[in-house]
């Protein structure tokens, strides 16, 4: 029997003008417990725009959307990772996981266990005590991925939170979230650019169409975890890659697939 | 010498050559106008007969500065949380703010000494005036300036008003307020002298600078003009160097306008 899905959308829609077109939906989706979902398509095909509301950041203007049953926004064990690290300068690396517990009013004793087994999952133990600008930009997408993951999430949103990084960091930070994910098997709905990078981390991949943002493929990922550097050479993950690029060239518009 | 103290010297060379150069250009003016310009001898003497009149009047333009400064910043805080409540409050009242800083000293003078007599108040008071508005305005622009990310976060952490405006906007604002307390240093002891020039206390002992140059003025004593600027000079960097600490306390670990080596 299949669970109950974590994430439901039905025909799902956002309008950024209460007359003008629609930039996302009508949409469909269910996602389970546990499922790596990397959502891909075009710039301006609604990626972010889902991702935000999804966690309450954005109100819908049509359609249903509901987060383990609830409405989105009264969840607390939702967590965001933005696309910049967005740390808070001033404050030093344990202050700024801790931001979000102190926020919700988690007490000390709490806070600080769960801010050292967030620090120790992204294996910046030793880096508590140091601001943002000491650290290097792949330490900071770990601060704030450690924030994150302070919060014990049941779903993780990821909005190309590598896309700044370099390749080497990149990949290093990937299979750093799965071995992450397969200990805490939090769901997660990861958007980015990169296809190598979509194939390599999830369970499930949705290739969005643009104008209006829409699924145009939603295509299971069956290799098996754990997932490695051997992954990366195998037939099968590099067949993928070539199919799931030639989906995305195909709902590419046409300038985009030019430039 | 060690390259350490060869470090040093280039600030002293330039001190040396400043001096050389006040002197030089005392003796190239024409004998009969030497007395506008004096020499460092002449500076010295000025300094042994009035020195201590001097230091006593500039304690008192130092504290009606600090005082006039200190109200500034107190005052100007919370405005700039007033002003960043709403933006209809911000537009109804900037005109108002500006209008602060457009009253021309010269005419509030005398009625500030008919309001509240002359003397520190009232040189606390002109003092405010002048440094006021660049702290209000670079601390609610600091107090709006704020990434738009960090907003997402704090949202995302379903914050309250008042946990973002305390944990969010007041420190994003620490490095604009400063900006604003380094303009309102080199003011604050300029407008205390004004100040004490327009509405200072002529009562013996508790004359600022202001007075003393107006004193010296109508003595005629020019070397003992030129120690009164000295003096007030050396207040203002004596201010601005109060003010660059506490910045250096408060931002050297984390903001960027401070090289991490300073950390």
């Amino acid at each position: 029997m299949t669970p109950p899905p974590l994430l439901h959308c039905q025909a799902l829609a956002k309008r950024f003008a209460a007359a003008g077109p629609a930039v996302l939906g009508p949409l469909d989706l269910a996602v389970a417990p546990g499922e790596f979902v990397s959502i891909l398509g075009p710039s301006g095909c609604g990626k972010s725009t889902l991702l935000r509301l999804v966690s309450g950041l954005l109100a819908p203007s049509g359609g249903a959307l509901t987060v383990a049953g609830r409405p989105p926004g009264t969840l607390d064990d939702l967590a965001y990772v933005f696309q910049d690290a967005t740390l808070l300068p001033w404050l030093r690396v344990d202050a700024n996981v801790e931001t979000l517990l102190r926020l919700r009013r988690v007490p000390p004793a709490e806070r600080a266990r769960r801010r050292d087994a967030a620090l120790g999952l992204v294996r910046l133990a030793e880096k508590a005590r140091a601001y943002p600008r000491q650290l290097s930009g792949g330490q900071r997408m770990r601060v704030s991925l450690a924030r994150a993951l302070a919060l014990e999430p049941r779903v993780l949103l990821l909005d190309e939170p590598f896309g700044a990084l370099d390749e080497m960091t990149r990949d290093h930070l990937g299979e750093e979230l799965l071995a992450i994910h397969a200990r805490q098997a939090w769901t997660a709905l990861f958007v980015t650019h990169s296809v190598a990078e979509a194939v390599f981390l999830s369970s499930r991949i949705l290739v969005l169409a643009p104008h209006p943002g829409r699924i145009a493929h939603d295509l299971p990922v069956e290799l098996p975890y754990p997932r490695n550097q051997e992954t990366r050479r195998a037939p099968d993950y590099l067949r993928l890659v070539a199919e799931v690029s030639a989906r995305l060239r195909a709902v590419e518009p046409a300038e985009a697939s030019a430039a | 010498m060690s390259p350490r103290l060869l470090r040093r010297l280039p600030p002293f060379a330039l001190a040396g050559l400043f001096l050389a150069g006040w002197q030089a250009l005392h003796h190239a003016l024409p004998a009969g106008r030497r007395f506008l310009f004096p020499s460092l001898p002449q500076l010295a003497g000025a300094f042994r007969v009035h020195g201590a009149a001097l230091l006593d009047a500039a304690g008192h333009t130092a504290l009606a500065s600090l005082g006039g400064f200190a109200l500034a910043a107190v005052v100007a805080v919370g405005a700039s949380l007033l002003l960043v409540s709403s933006t209809l409050v911000r537009q109804a009242l900037y005109p108002y703010l500006m209008g602060l800083q457009m009253v021309p000293v010269i005419i509030v003078a005398p009625i500030l000494i008919l309001w509240v007599g002359p003397g520190a108040p009232s040189v606390i008071i002109v003092t405010f005036l002048i440094t006021f508005f660049p702290l209000v305005v670079n601390t609610t622009q600091g107090l709006l300036s704020v990434d738009q990310g960090h907003l997402d976060l704090f949202r995302m952490g379903r914050a309250a008003r008042w946990q973002e405006l305390l944990l969010l906007r007041a420190p994003a604002a620490l490095p604009y307020f400063f900006t604003g307390l380094r303009i309102a240093a080199i003011l604050a002891p300029i407008g205390a002298l004004t100040a004490d020039y327009l509405v200072g206390s002529t009562t013996g002992g508790r004359s600022g600078l202001g007075i003393m140059a107006l004193l010296f003025s109508a003595r005629n004593e020019i070397p003992a003009l030129y120690a009164t600027a000295v003096v007030g000079c050396a207040l203002g960097f004596a201010l601005v160097a109060l003010v660059s600490g506490l910045a250096w306390i408060v931002l050297h670990r984390w903001h960027e306008s401070y090289s991490p080596s300073d950390s």
